[in-house]
């Protein structure tokens, strides 16, 4: 496989890999370097590569599987502690709404989930997988996801009605 | 779309029912203006889940590993360690071959001092022999 086709076929799901990176380990440095990580690991295994049918739901596990280790490596519990203090001005998203702040309040609210809930809730609601994909990927039965991504739908809907109603009395 | 419908679509959501086709339908309606109030909070989810999609990697990637410092640390360990090596092989080396220097200037003081003192008994010897043949002269024995 030479280097342009390689690249023809990871580049495009960069960003989600980025993506799901930066919600399981909080910080943006962190998940940078994941995503690094993780091509350098594609690319030493560029032989494989055409083995796989599916290299973006290989990808995609891969990035899960080194995340949660990095985050049982003492090291980096560390650092997401460190990044967490200031976590809420580096979000980045623009502030021109006015419902801006409940936007804001949800993202802290996937973070307060269970990492698998946390996953799902990503490659579904954010990255709109397939639950047959989305199978592939944490290599969980199709119900079994349907069930945690109910449990944390109706968490994040919960909290932010009490948050609401907080806000209103 | 009636907000009947989407009533319906929401609960279906909340079970996790919907197919990505219906979820792109909430959540277009979500981003709408008449967002109905009792289901407001839902549009701050689909709100944030579009918005977090936004968000890019934007680092070039690079295939080949940079050599990394803590790879350099390792070099220098094994580095370090081997020239300590060296250095206690080649100082002991050293201080063994003065130690011996040592030793020989010590032994060839004693023998230089034994033999002096074996010096000065063999003048002791000679003179006798003197003595010996003045005796012999005088009696001229036989």
């Amino acid at each position: 496989m030479k280097q342009s086709d390689f690249l023809k076929a990871v580049l495009p799901f960069k960003d989600k890999v980025f993506r799901l990176a930066k919600r399981l380990l909080v910080s943006t440095e962190e998940a940078e370097d994941a995503t690094q990580e993780l091509y350098f690991k594609l690319w030493k295994n560029k032989q494989k590569l055409s083995e796989y049918k599916n290299v973006e739901a290989f990808a995609m596990t891969m990035t899960k599987n080194y995340c949660f280790d990095r985050l049982k490596s003492k090291q980096a519990s560390n650092l997401t502690l460190i990044h967490s203090n200031y976590k809420e001005k580096d979000t980045g998203l623009d502030k021109q709404v006015e419902h801006n702040d409940s936007v804001e309040k949800v993202h802290k609210l996937i973070e307060d989930l269970p990492e698998q809930q946390k996953i799902i809730i990503q490659l579904r609601d954010i990255e709109q997988y397939s639950f047959d994909e989305i199978a592939k990927m944490v290599d969980m039965k199709p119900t079994a996801i349907r069930v945690a991504l109910s449990r944390a739908r109706k968490t994040i809907r919960e909290a932010l009605i009490k948050q609401h109603n907080y806000g209103v009395s | 779309m009636e907000l009947a419908n989407i009533e319906k679509l929401v609960e279906k959501y909340l079970n996790a029912e919907t197919t990505l086709q219906e979820e792109k339908t909430l959540s277009a309606y979500f981003a709408s203006e008449n967002v109905a109030s009792h289901l407001q909070e839902y549009s701050y989810m689909f709100g944030y889940f579009k918005k977090s999609k936004d968000e890019t990697f934007n680092k070039t990637i690079q295939l080949e590993p940079r050599k990394t410092k803590r790879k350099n640390w390792k070099w220098l360990q094994v580095a370090a360690s081997v020239v300590l090596l060296i250095s206690m092989y080649a100082g002991y080396g050293e201080y063994e071959h003065r130690q011996q220097e040592k030793q020989l200037a010590q032994v060839t003081e004693a023998l230089k001092l034994l033999s002096t003192n074996l010096n000065k008994g063999n003048q002791a010897v000679a003179s006798l022999y003197t003595y010996e043949d003045t005796v012999n002269k005088i009696f001229k024995t036989k």
